[in-house]
């Protein structure tokens, strides 16, 4: 019995929410579809396929048709090569956050030992100071460091130790640290530690154990918090702007760059393109999940 | 091979107390349990025993004292090094493997060729007559299915003493009352040492050779069934075993076999046998159980005998429960229906003068602790 | 070796937890010291700190100045006091607006039919699925003058025949909002939906058995029992927006200038490390203040762990 699930108050409330949670997502695919180069007002699609023309700041006819913005996407060397950075970028720091902050999350759920108060603060401090403190902070290590390893070991010129990818993927594992153990933990609390003592009692040592049987059984917990980690490193943005370097750039990055500048439908077309890619990962991660069950 | 298949010498175990201390788990514990015995420990929920079991598989070890696995000090060796197997209370089946790979996994670890294991593990399977549930996860077995297969992945390793914690506990009535009897062929059979953990006296007393009762980390009496039901060594024991009726005193006159003795709470003297060491004037205990006290037709008796009114009748079906007051004491006294009557009444009513005999040789004077 | 590590526990405690540890202390811990202690230091012409101690940069915060205008001793300079305090009703109403916003949604979803739930839910996080970047251009298109909002109500003018000048709604603090409300709603909805959703069934007809109608019970049982998902939401909105800069970066322009931005502005533009160290410093002391005070009368949530 819901008394309030049907009242019309609510439905158009939701509704509304709705709607104000998509208008923004739809207008932006839409837009990928200008014609208009400035991006100000729909002009409208493009309709002939043929060789580039232009008219004033519309473009009338492409190659690729209404998908001209696409074409251009796909010749844009930086946004490939930011989007490269993205992938490597999540791909390590999710590898490394997920093995560090599954190990963390077995230390504080089973073991008593003299670093424990100060690892569960340290673990909990990132998530309630703005990311822009810990962005500053490790801009500010960083810079003072690379100075004067720079001075001591006289490097220069390219040699020079100086923010790039290795900096931001250090971050993105730091701020991606405490949310695994987070996730890993909670599932680790429910589980049921007769699992391991009947494997050691069957004749497997503790690694054994722990491969064979403990992992295998939590594994789910250890993939939500991968997965966790994974969009938080693609999505980050803050952070990243802080610890970044040339060559290093990420997508956000790299939008926000393009947002300052010029504002072509190809920014849409990146929009409408992540969209679809999200999408796409998602149905086949839920079609994977529900085999498995 | 040793002498004795386990042996706890002294054996303490602490942990320490939340709440500050520390909580003795086991206290001074001393059991010899023989090769190929059936051997229970028995007692209500944090009298150690689980915690003695854990500390003969290896998943605990002694604060003070040596665990002898035949013959051999245990020391700090892992469970994975014991020659001892357990069959967990909720089972603690592989959820993410089947039930093959659940039951050869013992057996992968003692790298048994693939032959040996499809053989050993089909036999196991045969064994607990669960052949054909290979391919089947944990899961979609029910509880006592699922029992068995634990019982087969832990003898298929046929390890020298098979160690069982509270394996019915989950179990319906009917199933329990099944599986105990097939658990006890089955170590039969087998003839390995079983050492068996639960808080049900029925059930140990149905299938165990020898008893340990426990009790706040103390081991109160160890010994056959029987004995420690007819001969309970203090209040604990005959309480916490069956049922018993008690009465306190004080010990008038001390003989070898018999001991008289001058009862608290009615104006009466009681003859019983001692146990334990007794002097006279000392506080005791008298137990009789209820099934063990006679209801006189009439007063030809010596000693022993009280005088009371029925208080209560109930109908067990195949027994008749009384419930006596003499003086203010209730006493339990169980008879066994052995005429059918389809009237009870005839035989006890509510208000009836009654007396009842307890026999000296049922009637166990215990020393007050 | 390994003995020991097997009989010690804490030991292995320890091993466990260590390489966190090293991440931890390295890339927050002295980060943070470091950040205190530049921020006591001054700024050298080339941009770089020198090293001393210093209160400058904190009385510049503070706004306190000696060299009046009008020539009197010390007077204040509210400049970054109205800072500090524009990001903090910022953060404050936009909590207030997704509270509000996420409420009836998060509802919806938790006293809908349980199939259902998940794809309701799906469609919540879809958007948020987007870069956060991309989000805040999406309301840039929207809110500009020529933008989406202006034409439509442009194109609806035109058909009542009612003259119509479009809105400036760009670069103004309203749409700094608009875009955080937006950017936080889901943060919202999917803690308070996990409270409501724990609430039994169960109590709702009790309640109606017991003679309270829908209002009474959105008041006294369901509101009180979602705090848990409200407390925890609002951390998760709160302090992201103390800290952001790039909302009022493209969304206000240089008429919104948040700490944020300032913070930015200090390490980027104006090359002043120490000072952006002491506003960063305060920030972070600030929304731990506000933060604690919250918590301890609300408590953390906790009892919530969404994914």
């Amino acid at each position: 019995m819901n008394p309030h699930r049907r009242h019309p108050l609510v439905i158009i409330a939701t509704l509304l929410v709705y709607f104000f949670l998509y208008i923004p997502v739809i207008i932006l695919v839409l837009y990928s579809f200008n014609r208009s180069r400035t991006n100000v007002l729909f002009e409208g699609v493009i309709s002939n396929f043929g060789p580039i023309e232009m008219e004033g700041s519309n473009v009338v006819q492409s190659p690729c048709g209404p998908f001209h913005w696409f074409c251009e996407l796909s010749k844009n060397r930086d946004v490939l090569h930011a989007a490269q950075n993205t992938l490597t970028i999540a791909i390590i720091s999710t590898i490394i956050s997920t093995v560090i902050g599954t190990l963390a999350a077995f230390a504080l759920a089973r073991y008593q030992f003299r670093m424990r108060t100060f690892s569960e603060v340290s673990l909990y401090i990132p998530v309630v100071i703005p990311e822009i403190v810990m962005g500053i902070g490790i801009l500010i290590l960083f810079s003072q460091l690379f100075t004067m390893l720079n001075q001591t070991m006289n490097m220069s010129g390219d040699n020079r130790l100086s923010l790039g990818l290795s900096t931001v993927i250090l971050s993105h594992i730091a701020f991606s640290i405490p949310f695994v153990t987070l996730v890993v933990r909670a599932r680790l609390q429910g589980f049921d530690i007769s699992y391991e003592e009947a494997a050691m009692d069957l004749g497997a040592n503790e690694v054994v154990t722990f491969m064979r049987v403990t992992l295998p059984m939590i594994m789910p917990g250890v993939l939500a918090g991968a997965l966790l980690a994974f969009t938080l490193s693609l999505d980050d943005f803050v952070i990243t702007f802080f610890t970044t370097g040339p060559g290093a750039t990420t997508l956000p990055i790299y939008v926000y760059g393009l947002l300052r500048r010029i504002i072509t439908p190809q920014v849409n077309a990146l929009s409408a393109v992540w969209i679809l890619l999200v999408l796409v990962v998602v149905f086949a991660l839920q079609r994977l999940q529900s085999r498995q069950t | 091979m040793a002498e004795f298949a386990v042996e706890l010498r002294d054996v303490v175990k602490t942990f320490p107390n939340p709440g500050g201390g520390e909580v003795h788990a086991v206290d001074h514990v001393t059991l010899k349990i023989e090769q190929g015995e059936f051997f229970s420990l028995l007692g209500p929920s944090g009298c150690g025993k689980t915690t003695s079991l854990r500390m003969i598989a290896g998943f605990e070890w002694p604060t003070e004292g040596v665990v002898y696995i035949d013959g051999k000090a245990m020391g700090r060796t892992p469970p994975f090094l014991r020659p001892v197997n357990t069959v967990f209370q909720n089972y603690a089946l592989f959820q993410h493997m089947t039930i093959f790979q659940n039951v050869a996994f013992g057996l992968e670890m003692e790298k048994a060729s693939t032959d040996d294991i499809n053989r050993r593990v089909g036999a196991a399977l045969e064994m607990v007559q669960l052949r054909g549930m290979d391919k089947r996860k944990p899961k979609q077995l029910s509880g006592g299915q699922q029992q068995r297969i634990a019982l087969a992945r832990a003898l298929v390793k046929r390890p020298a003493v098979l160690l069982l914690d509270e394996p019915l506990g989950a179990l319906d009535l009917k199933l329990r009352k099944e599986m105990q009897l097939e658990l006890k062929a089955l170590q039969h059979q087998v003839g390995i040492t079983f050492i068996y953990v639960t808080h049900d006296q029925e059930e140990a007393l149905t299938m165990s050779n020898r008893i340990a009762v426990m009790e706040k980390g103390k081991a109160l009496q160890i010994g056959k069934p029987e004995e420690i039901y007819e001969r309970p060594n203090c209040r604990f024991v005959a309480d916490f075993i069956g049922e018993s009726n008690f009465l306190t005193g004080t010990i008038k006159e001390l003989a070898h076999d018999s001991v008289s003795v001058i009862l608290n709470e009615l104006v009466a003297e009681i003859v019983g046998i001692p146990i334990g060491t007794l002097r006279t004037g000392q506080s005791v205990i008298i137990s009789i159980r209820p099934e063990k006290i006679r209801i006189a037709e009439q007063q030809n008796f010596t000693n022993n005998a009280l005088n009371g009114v029925v208080k209560s009748v109930t109908y067990i079906g195949s027994e008749t429960r009384i419930l006596v007051n003499i003086d203010g004491v209730e006493l339990a006294v169980w008879e066994q229906n052995r005429i059918s009557t389809l009237n009870l009444q005839a035989y006890y009513s509510e208000g009836q003068n009654i007396t009842v005999h307890l026999f000296p040789e049922n009637t166990l004077v215990l020393p007050a602790d | 070796m390994i003995r020991r590590l097997r009989e010690k526990k804490s030991l292995q405690g320890n091993l466990l937890i260590s390489p966190t540890m090293i991440f931890m202390v390295g890339m927050l811990v002295i980060p943070l010291l470091l950040t205190a202690v530049v921020s006591f230091g001054r700024r050298a012409p080339d941009g770089d700190v020198i090293f001393t101690f210093s209160l400058d940069n904190y009385a510049r915060l503070s706004g306190l100045r000696t060299n009046c205008e009008d020539g009197s001793r010390l007077c204040f300079d509210p400049i970054y006091a109205q800072i500090l305090w524009r990001s903090i009703s910022l953060a404050f109403n936009t909590t207030v607006l997704v509270i509000l916003l996420a409420y009836p949604l998060a509802y919806f979803i938790a006293r809908a039919p349980a199939k259902r739930r998940n794809t309701y839910l799906f469609l919540v996080l879809v958007p948020m699925w987007t870069n956060f970047v991309i989000r805040v251009y999406a309301w840039l298109m929207i809110l500009r003058t020529q933008g989406v909002l202006n034409n439509f109500l442009g194109s609806l003018a035109g058909l009542l025949n009612l003259h119509f000048t479009p809105l400036e709604m760009i670069y103004t603090p309203g749409a700094v909002l608009v875009g955080m409300v937006y950017e936080f709603l889901p943060f919202m909805i999917l803690p308070i939906y996990t409270s409501i959703e724990k609430i039994d069934n169960s109590l709702f007809e009790a309640a109606a058995d017991l003679g309270a109608n829908p209002i009474r019970t959105l008041r006294r049982i369901t509101l009180p029992l979602s705090m848990p998902g409200m407390v925890a939401g609002t951390i998760l909105v709160f302090v992201p927006v103390m800290g952001t800069f790039i909302v009022s970066d493209l969304l206000g322009g240089r008429q919104v200038i948040l700490v944020g931005n300032l913070i930015q502005n200090q390490f980027l533009i104006a090359r002043d490390p120490t000072f952006g160290s002491a506003a960063s410093l305060v920030l972070m002391v600030l929304t731990l203040i506000v933060t604690f005070i919250y918590t301890r009368k609300f408590g953390f949530g906790e009892e919530i762990v969404s994914a």
